[in-house]
């Protein structure tokens, strides 16, 4: 999958980086990623997952995607269940502490159907940002002496050419594709975001395409008002999708956050049967809606209203 | 302080008050979900208001609210009243330049020199438990000293870990360092027996103090490998009633302290 400088410089140059609406429905988008890409995911565990994107993609039947992101939670199992993916490469991937080691995690990676790929959360992280940085790799100093290097291939432990210590030289990843959720964009795609930042603004200039997903969108008057907290600038995006509640059940900073209760019934659920219990998950709440609108209506409007309620309680005293 | 009657309390419980008092105050901690994440905002409203936590979500100087403990260090709830926010890199990339005196985590299984195995359980080919892996926890203990909490059964506490997820002396002697890993290592493994360290030369675990009522043979027992023993051995003070209340008041849910 790696591509050289030359065709990574190619798919930019190539690409419309004119100031152009980008305004899409969350269908149209999903056309936009093809079976077996590469597909980097924004935010962290619970935090701006892009969950009505990754909920189009598998509604889509997209296959063998071989997704990347900082650390995974319940997206990562519905993407194997599902079969959208077959390989994920993440520092952590488990629902979250207070559920447990994650069954379905375990049931396709001990049964071989699915790839783990273990890289420690910095690893991963100076990937993105030497994707991002446009140059081959990044040195560092951890992973040194572990088994976590060794079952690696795509890494090099080199003497460095300054001072001759030991070093650890990860290469750059640069996904064909990245899925973002934020809290606003405009329609070119420009993208601010509140709270933690995560890896997402490295994975966004990586990546060859950014498709963005957005609470809400904005006019690009508003967004240069407050150019400083733009994070995403508009030419690295292809894509624009209005999606509120895009990271439900999982949360968005300021505006909901997780909706603990589904979490633990859907924790609850998986622990018994983890393949047929994704099966029933997926059909009912992935397979069944009509649209994002009658997913959420699934989910519940007193659950929604207090993640909300809980959410903007951020910016309370 | 008046401790004549001694509270009770959960393993977890002394776990968490036992390996907040190690913390003091000033230092910068770099602190994992769970039982650390807890201890550490536990000895910030104790002993330690300039205590700095930061977590791997990218969080400068939390402030935890009691009552509203996060499911991961990445949730709005990791960033309240904090000093400030960065991206998850850069947060990491601290532990690296120097900024850290300390990381703080919880740990799986165990070795005599502290390596800490958190990704398979039996053969890494063929796993009998494929575990969620290092997260932060393998950056946090290359570049840093650690304090690790966790639990003291015979499973968890093994010869050779299965797998070195995150490094402790691995080898021991001169192993770590001779690996390229020319800073941080273990410091302190607190479990609900005792208080262990690491011998100065062979980098084995050794006991260093005993919780309230257990007995030296108590911990070897409970351990996959022969301990060392501090010749001043110690034993902890119980947990105080305030330090119970105020653990209490911030995790009235039983969140961590199951």
């Amino acid at each position: 999958m790696t591509q050289t400088y030359l065709e990574l410089r190619r798919k930019t140059e190539e690409r419309d980086r004119s100031l152009h609406e980008k305004v899409v429905s969350l269908e149209e988008a999903a056309k936009l990623i093809k079976d077996g890409e590469t597909l980097g995911i924004g935010g962290s565990t619970l935090s701006r997952t892009p969950m009505a994107m990754i909920w189009a993609l598998i509604r889509a039947g997209r296959k063998n995607l071989s997704c990347s992101r900082s650390i995974v939670s319940s997206e990562g199992e519905l993407l194997f269940a599902s079969g959208a993916s077959d390989h994920i490469l993440t520092s952590w991937f488990s629902q979250g502490i207070v559920w447990g080691v994650s069954k379905v995690m375990r049931h396709y990676t001990e049964s071989r159907k699915a790839r783990f790929e273990e890289w420690s959360h910095m690893a991963v992280g100076l990937r993105f940002r030497a994707g991002a940085m446009g140059v081959p790799f990044l040195p560092m100093r951890s992973m040194l002496g572990s088994d976590v290097i060794r079952r690696l291939e795509d890494v090099r432990e080199v003497d460095c050419p300054f001072t001759g210590e030991k070093v650890v030289l990860v290469p750059a990843l640069n996904p064909e594709v990245a899925i973002i959720h934020v809290q606003r964009c405009d329609p070119y795609g420009n993208a601010q975001m509140d709270g933690l930042s995560f890896m997402d603004i490295d994975l966004a200039m990586a990546a060859n395409r950014v498709i963005l997903t957005t609470e809400r969108i904005v006019t690009n008057e508003q967004i240069r008002r407050a150019p400083d907290q733009t994070k995403i600038p508009f030419f690295a995006v292809e894509a624009v999708v209005e999606v509120p509640f895009g990271c439900a059940p999982h949360e968005c900073y300021g505006v909901y956050e997780p909706l603990f209760k589904h979490l633990d019934s859907y924790a609850a659920a998986i622990k018994k049967d983890p393949e047929a219990a994704m099966k029933q998950y997926l059909d009912r709440y992935f397979h069944g809606p009509k649209s994002w609108t009658e997913y959420l209506e699934l989910l519940g409007l007193e659950e929604l209203l207090d993640a909300a309620r809980r959410g903007r309680s951020i910016y309370d005293d | 302080m008046t401790t004549e009657t001694t509270p009770s309390y959960t393993a977890s419980e002394l776990l968490a008050v036992m390996s907040g008092r190690i913390l003091t105050d000033g230092q910068v901690v770099f602190a994992g979900v769970g039982i650390p994440l807890l201890a550490a905002t536990l000895a910030q409203r104790l002993h330690g208001p300039g205590l700095t936590i930061l977590f791997e979500g990218g969080t400068i100087g939390a402030f935890v609210k009691p009552g509203e403990l996060p499911p991961s260090t990445n949730e709005q709830r990791c960033t309240r009243r904090a000093n400030m926010l960065l991206g998850s890199t850069d947060v990491l990339l601290l532990l690296q330049r120097g900024y850290v005196d300390v990381g703080f985590m919880g740990g799986a299984q165990i070795d005599q020199y502290g390596n800490l195995n958190s990704s398979y359980i039996g053969d890494p080919d063929n796993p009998t438990t494929r575990l969620p892996g290092t997260g932060g926890g393998n950056d946090i203990s290359s570049l840093t000293q650690m304090i690790v909490a966790m639990k003291h059964e015979k499973r968890r506490f093994v010869e050779t870990v299965d797998f070195v997820t995150s490094p402790g002396f691995l080898r021991g002697r001169t192993s770590r360092r001779d690996s390229g890993l020319v800073a941080g290592g273990m410091h302190r493994v607190v479990t609900d027996l005792a208080i262990l360290g690491f011998d100065e030369e062979a980098r084995r675990m050794k006991v260093l103090a005993l919780h309230p009522g257990v007995t030296a043979d108590q911990v070897q027992e409970n351990t996959g490998f022969e301990l060392l023993i501090d010749p001043q051995v110690r034993v902890t003070e119980p947990p105080t009633e305030k330090e119970l209340a105020v653990l209490r008041h911030l995790d009235p849910d039983r969140l961590y302290i199951a």
